[in-house]
């Protein structure tokens, strides 16, 4: 139950204070404008002239496009580790940076789906696939997963959020009026009640434990794109797993960067502490820890048994033409933050944002690395065919086009953050008032 | 061939000089009958003679039954959307059948005229593969050979299991083929795809010389209502699922069996393209293959017993549709005549 009282007054104050247009926000969102516009450009370019724009052919017909999409689905299972995961074991430091998890797995998870349409050689008929989808095709599940995971998480981040519209709607004289009117409707005359709160927390528990298994679906489905097909290097029994852990990963560093910027842009130093962020740390180590350990089993099983089709693939990646791509990975994004999170003083707020940077690329190309040198390497000789179709080399057009889909990522995290309280202020009330009892009670 | 009921064309009662195509009637006979819009199920001839001679009320039709009848004039319907129709038939195959393709790998030199002869019928530019001959060579001590490979026609196909919208498919006759009126360019088909048998329109596809003109000419026609010319030309222009022409810009294509070939009962395009009698074609329920050079026919069992006839990578358990025989025996000095890898 939320008192009104000093405590909540002075929270939400703090809270509600970055929230509003202002000037810098604009500048921001136009950079942001400027770039997705150009990313639109080269859109329309690819879908004037054909994916000839991009540098994909006839061996290599999946590029930049399905790893991007499969980074989009990785980030944005964060929201399921963060809020249910440790939300339902009680770990309760969690708290202030939930909803952070929540706004970047809607954001991730909904553009997802457009990254997927970027790939498409004939979006036109995306209906196609809700008028003849078949059960048996992976894209299928992965659909429904996705648009499952999209409405669960916007669910996950919007009910908890009712209860700070309404504390909100009285406190916003600094913001614009359509935004007010925007509270007042979102709130949907929240009052407070104790029957309320009992309804929402409710729901929002049922949530937690039904968007575990969808999680698990989505990556797991997403991994079975290429698990389910011959191919040396997917053809892999542990995709599953080793997709999902490397998820964990990638979304966590994306979280981590995250608190970092809405805790010096938003001035929230009170909320997100190095305390937060030493937690967070933690949580990478051991996420990564389990990645490696998916890793070591993903490529060492094969190299010691070194099958001829995949003596090739694993020569092309330890020493061949990915060599440099390869080792780059795992190495700067994996092995060396691994050992420096392990000590403390990495774990301080602005090492922690520069390592997590780190991991979140090596995160966007360990996928690539897996996309490409696998369809590079098909089972019968590439020949007679010129050398763009041997080798995958990615143009400017389609760079641009995912770094579009990146932006617009950040836009949507930039806007919710932007118009909502990035943190919970009645749970954060709740806290302060639990301590000041305590302290009362000694 | 599998088709319907007449193979005598009728005459218009009282005309009767002109010969009707015999495809383009029997489709008649059937849309027509299917329709029953007489009570009379109706085969129609002499339609292109209509307009000529507006005072005539009656026809004569064959039925499907081989009865000649007469039926008022005005009760006849023209079909003009053959497309549904051709994607149906399409879809269905030919009953009965099981093709197979053997592949005599001992009389391959790498002549690529059947690679030219699919090209040019799929409209397929230089770099585009239907069935492109490979060199082939296992092991360094093993001898090189030059390989055709056109799609497997896999009985177990994994493109058909991962397709998302059922645009590609397997028919009874054993065929694969992919409608790109369908497809959705996901390209998941050609990453499960272990042959490397499938390729992509990437950019705007190749049209034969004459297509173009082909088009507008029938364009023109369906405005001016013209029936004979709209006869002539729909099937060159619609879009036929079992030759994939016209190809279309971000839709997947590939080795088709030449089903629009069979259903002509005529061997497949690279089939009788070769020069030097490597490929067999023919229908495994029969069991007896045609050589494509030679024409000579002979019992499949035996010709893979004879030769020791083998599949590529069967352990994937794609259970390909096409069989190789070996190397062996070769009546010519092997010579690569590749440009350096990577090279067209
Ligand atoms: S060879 Fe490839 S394209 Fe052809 S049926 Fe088999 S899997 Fe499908
Ligand atoms: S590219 Fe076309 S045929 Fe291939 S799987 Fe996708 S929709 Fe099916």
């Amino acid at each position: 139950m939320i008192k009104e009282n000093e405590n909540l007054e002075r929270i939400a104050k703090e809270i509600m204070r970055p929230v509003g247009l202002s000037k810098n926000f604009i500048l921001w969102m136009s950079f942001l404008g400027v770039i997705l516009a150009a990313s639109l450009v080269a859109y329309a370019i690819q879908l004037q002239n054909g994916l000839t724009v991009t540098g994909m052919r006839d061996y290599v017909s999946w590029g930049m496009y399905i790893a991007n999409f499969v980074f989009f689905v990785a980030t944005s299972l964060v929201g399921m580790l963060i809020t249910s995961v440790l939300g339902l074991t009680g770990i309760s430091w969690i708290k202030p940076i939930g909803r952070i998890a929540e706004i970047i797995a809607v954001a991730f998870a909904a553009v997802a789906g457009l990254v997927i349409v970027s790939d498409m050689g004939r979006p036109d008929r995306l209906i196609n696939v809700f008028m003849y989808g078949r059960i048996q095709s992976p894209i299928i599940w992965d659909v429904t997963v996705v648009i499952t995971y999209l409405t669960l998480s916007t669910l996950l981040y919007f009910l908890p959020l009712i209860p700070d519209l309404a504390i909100a709607k009285t406190r916003m004289d600094h913001c614009p009026v359509w935004l007010q009117k925007l509270y007042e409707i979102l709130s949907v005359k929240w009052g407070h009640t104790t029957e309320q709160y009992k309804i929402m927390l409710k729901s929002v528990r049922i949530l937690m434990v039904v968007i575990v298994p969808t999680a698990f679906a989505i990556h797991t489905v997403t991994s079975w794109l290429f698990a389910s097909t011959l191919r040396v290097g997917w053809d892999s029994t542990i995709f599953g797993p080793y997709f999902l852990t490397g998820a964990f990963v990638a979304g966590s560093a994306a979280v981590v960067i995250a608190m970092y910027v809405f805790r010096s842009s938003y001035k929230l130093e009170k909320y997100i502490t190095a305390f937060h962020f030493d937690k967070m740390g933690k949580l990478l180590v051991l996420t990564m820890l389990v990645y490696l350990y998916f890793n070591i089993n993903e490529y060492l099983v094969p190299a010691y048994k070194m099958k001829a089709a995949d003596a090739k693939h694993l020569h092309e990646l330890f020493v061949g033409s990915h060599a440099f791509l390869f080792w780059s990975v795992q190495l700067c994004g994996l092995i060396i933050p691994i050992i420096l999170l392990i000590f403390k003083p990495f774990r301080k707020p602005v090492p922690m944002l520069i390592l997590s940077i780190v991991i979140l690329i090596g995160a966007w190309f360990k996928r690539l690395i897996i996309v490409v040198p696998t369809m590079e390497e098909p089972f019968l000789p590439k020949q007679h065919v010129p050398h763009e179709f041997m080798v995958y080399t990615p143009t400017v057009i389609e760079s641009m086009i995912t770094i579009g889909t990146i932006v617009m990522a950040i836009m949507i995290i930039s806007i919710l953050s932007k118009l909502f309280p990035v943190i919970p202020i009645w749970e954060m009330a709740e806290e302060a008032e639990n301590e000041s009892e305590h302290k009362l009670n000694e | 061939m599998s088709e319907l009921i007449n193979t005598t064309p009728t005459r218009d009662a009282g005309e009767g000089k002109q010969p009707v195509d015999r495809r383009d009637f029997l489709k008649k006979a059937g849309i027509v009958s299917a329709a029953g819009a007489v009570g009379a199920a109706a085969v129609y001839s002499g339609w292109n003679f209509q307009q000529k001679k507006p005072n005539h009320n009656m026809v004569t039709v064959r039925t499907p039954d081989n009865k000649l009848i007469e039926v008022p004039r005005d009760s006849i319907k023209t079909f003009k959307p053959i497309l549904s129709e051709l994607q149906k038939r399409g879809r269905e195959g030919l009953k009965g059948k099981r093709w197979v393709m053997v592949i005599d790998l001992a009389k391959c030199r790498n002549a690529r005229k059947c690679i030219q002869g699919c090209q040019t019928a799929h409209h397929l530019r230089p770099n585009q593969y239907h069935i492109n001959t490979l060199t082939m060579q296992a092991t360094e001590n093993t001898p090189a050979y030059f390989m055709p490979k056109p799609c497997q026609h896999c009985d177990n196909p994994p493109c058909v299991s991962v397709c998302p919208v059922n645009a590609t498919f397997k028919r009874q006759d054993g065929i694969v083929l992919i409608d790109n009126e369908r497809c959705i360019g996901c390209r998941f088909c050609m990453a499960a795809c272990p042959y490397s048998a499938r390729i992509f329109n990437w950019e705007e596809p190749l049209q034969d010389n004459g297509y173009q003109e082909k088009i507008v000419a029938y364009e023109k026609a369906l405005a001016a209502g013209d029936e004979a010319t709209i006869d002539k030309l729909k099937y060159e222009v619609e879009y036929n699922v079992e030759l994939n022409v016209p190809q279309k810009k971000g839709t997947v294509s590939k080795c088709l069996f030449s089903a629009d070939r069979l259903r002509e009962g005529k061997l497949p395009y690279c089939v009788s393209s070769c020069p030097n009698g490597v490929y067999w074609y023919g229908d495994q329920n029969e069991d007896s293959v045609t050589n494509g050079t030679t024409k000579e026919t002979t019992r499949l069992t035996t010709l893979l017993e004879e030769k020791g006839a083998f599949q590529l990578m069967p352990e994937l358990g794609t259970k390909p549709r096409v069989y190789y025989l070996p190397p062996k025996d070769r009546q010519f000095k092997f010579e690569d005549d590749r440009k350096p890898e990577g090279e067209a």
